[in-house]
């Protein structure tokens, strides 16, 4: 089930390691155990799938490509010829969405990995470093978390210009600041833990600490925050290409295959339609998943 | 309890502070002068030098920044590039139209989340509540501008039961304010029901069962208060998402508010305009929060009680 977004924060920051509940439950078999449990988080990672193949294989998939025109046929009807009718230069819809999956997968993924990063690297020195590093780079993120995400995304691109790099960017700097907050709660619990004392005793750096004992242990969150971001990226890229401030032609993300197929909206509805519930399948399925590694990697829902 | 109050406010304070520097900076550092756009290609280089000094444009960055936030505190946000107008007369008018569909949105979400919420709760597994909650699932996945248009053509193209576009009566905000709360309306029904359910396995639940009141009793009287604290909270974090998505909805319903000016900034390249709308965007949703903290404590023993 979806959940509010502070809750899931706070949940997210409260998931170990198993090593470190006394629980040798290893990662495969917690995914494994999560199939088994819950379906729902099954289903949306065979769609996942579905879709991540139908993106490679467009091609292969349908007989039209992404650009023929067929000024004869435009606006047309879903018929058996066009499954899902064809756009105002008489492009088949269908074939499009195949491979408008493309850039918005892509558009879900590298944001949602870039801010991972980022937020990963800023969350870890702010919690380690302490005092002036933590204080500044703390007050970047809540000032960042203060605006809302959209309007947000709306200045950033504003200031870079539109185009996928730029979108990428955007969406980046949107959505670090929730990573770095997760990131920094677990480096301030575990830079006091034994093993982190222990390898400052032998007088291993600061910077190898970081490296290999406390990020590591960030893993299994930092699993959920990209499974989780991905969704928010796919929404704010299609709500900015939506108003025309994201992806430009021609480049075709769902989201601007809605915003072209707007001035159609009463003689052609399946042009907006059409990408607008691929977007609404492809987030439920990301957040179903990230729900499900959510609960499976929680440890207060593992002692149930 | 004043003392976290306080702590709050100056954190608000640092924070509004922080988004109107990280603006300034970003639409700061857009190359090309905007002087220049907006004066197009034909105009020479002395006024475009005359009116840069005019607009202390030529001044260094952080002279300007200090000028803008002084005359910003006093309620002067400078002059459009675009429109030409004091950025203050266009916000004022703006933000009514923004505050009305905004509230009328959450008093949608409020009602039928709460509403669905309660119902599904009390028919736990219930075919009633599978339905609600698939529903509210609907809600939640549901983007804006998708709500958006699809209400658009159904009720306004089709059945013609309201207004395609504008707000000239409150029948033009029906639509809109729908398309904004369906998503909190989701969010809050799921809330209501999984808070409600937990409430409801309490001791003091089987105790005022035990002293024979009813269920609806139970209900209203016991569980619901304490039920209502985490749907509280989430909905000030709502906030924020309803200031996002009244961009898209004003955008699709052609409704002249803060949104919207936002996107006629952006595609004006217009500044003053863009900055005014963003700070009084977070403005809000920061002030919002801060409410939700006193409301909060009020209704919360444990934290009224609290240093």
């Amino acid at each position: 089930m979806p959940r509010d977004k502070r809750e899931q924060m706070k949940k997210v920051a409260d998931i170990r390691l198993e090593s470190q509940i006394g629980e040798e439950e290893r990662f495969w078999d917690l995914m494994r155990r999560m199939a088994r449990e819950n379906k729902t988080a099954l289903l949306s990672f065979a769609v996942i799938v579905l879709m991540t193949l139908a993106a490679v294989f467009a091609p292969l998939l349908t007989p039209y490509t992404e650009k023929q025109m067929d000024l004869m046929n435009r606006l047309a009807a879903p018929s058996a010829k066009h499954l899902l009718g064809t756009d105002e230069g008489g492009r088949d819809v269908l074939t499009r969405l195949l491979f408008g999956t493309r850039v918005s997968l892509l558009i879900g993924v590298v944001p949602a990995l870039l801010s991972l990063l980022l937020g990963a690297v800023l969350g870890v020195l702010a919690g380690y470093k302490g005092g002036l590093t933590d204080a500044v780079i703390m007050r970047i993120a809540d000032v960042t978390l203060a605006f809302p995400s959209m309007l947000l995304a709306m200045v950033i691109m504003y200031s870079l210009g539109g185009g996928i790099m730029n979108v990428f960017l955007t969406l980046t700097l949107v959505n670090w600041a929730n990573v770095a907050r997760v990131v920094r709660a677990h480096t301030l619990r575990l830079k006091n833990s034994e093993f982190a004392e222990a390898a400052r005793a032998i007088g291993v750096p600061g910077r190898k600490i970081m490296q290999r004992h406390i990020l590591p242990n960030c893993l299994p969150s930092l699993l959920v925050l990209f499974t989780l971001n991905i969704p928010a990226s796919i929404l704010t890229e299609s709500s900015l290409s939506f108003l025309g401030l994201g992806i430009q032609p021609p480049n075709a993300s769902w989201g601007l295959m809605i915003n072209t197929g707007r001035q159609y909206l009463y003689n052609a509805p399946w042009l907006c339609f059409v990408p607008g519930a691929a977007i609404m399948l492809i987030v439920l399925a990301f957040n179903f998943l990230g729900n499900g590694l959510l609960d499976v990697l929680d440890p207060r829902q593992k002692k149930q | 309890m004043k003392h976290t109050l306080l702590q709050r406010l100056i954190q608000a304070v640092i924070v509004l502070t922080g988004v109107a520097l990280l603006t300034f900076v970003m639409l700061r550092i857009v190359p090309g002068n905007p002087i220049e756009t907006m004066m197009g290609e034909h105009a020479n280089v002395e006024t475009i030098q005359r009116m840069t000094a005019e607009m202390g444009l030529d001044q260094p960055l952080h002279v300007q920044f200090f000028k803008y936030v002084a005359s910003a505190f006093r309620g002067d946000f400078g002059t459009s590039y675009s429109l030409g107008k004091p950025v203050k007369q266009l916000l004022n008018s703006a933000f009514a139209n923004t505050l009305t569909l905004a509230l009328f949105a959450a008093l949608f979400a409020w009602i039928v989340g709460i509403g669905c919420g309660i119902f599904s709760a009390l028919r736990k597994n219930h075919l009633s509540d599978r339905l609600f909650m698939g529903f509210s699932l609907l809600g939640i996945s549901l983007p804006v501008f998708m709500a958006a248009m699809l209400l658009q053509y159904v009720f306004a193209f089709r059945l013609h039961w309201v207004p395609i576009s504008g707000v000239d009566s409150w029948k033009g905000f029906i639509l809109p304010a729908i398309a904004l709360g369906w998503n909190s309306a989701g969010q809050v029904a799921q809330m209501t029901r999984t808070s409600l359910l937990e409430t409801m396995q309490e001791e003091y639940i089987d105790t005022a069962r035990a002293k024979g009141r009813g269920p609806a009793g139970v209900v209203v009287l016991h569980a619901l208060r304490n039920a209502m604290l985490p749907v509280m909270t989430m909905m000030t974090i709502q906030l924020s998402g309803l200031l996002s998505g009244a961009v898209i909805t004003e955008t699709v319903f052609s409704i002249n508010g803060v949104g919207r000016l936002m996107v006629q900034a952006i595609s004006g390249r217009d500044i003053p305009l863009l900055q005014g709308t963003s700070l009084l965007a977070t403005a809000v949703v920061i002030i919002g929060s801060l409410l939700a903290d006193c409301l909060y404590a009020v209704l919360d023993p444990r934290i009224r009680k609290e240093g």
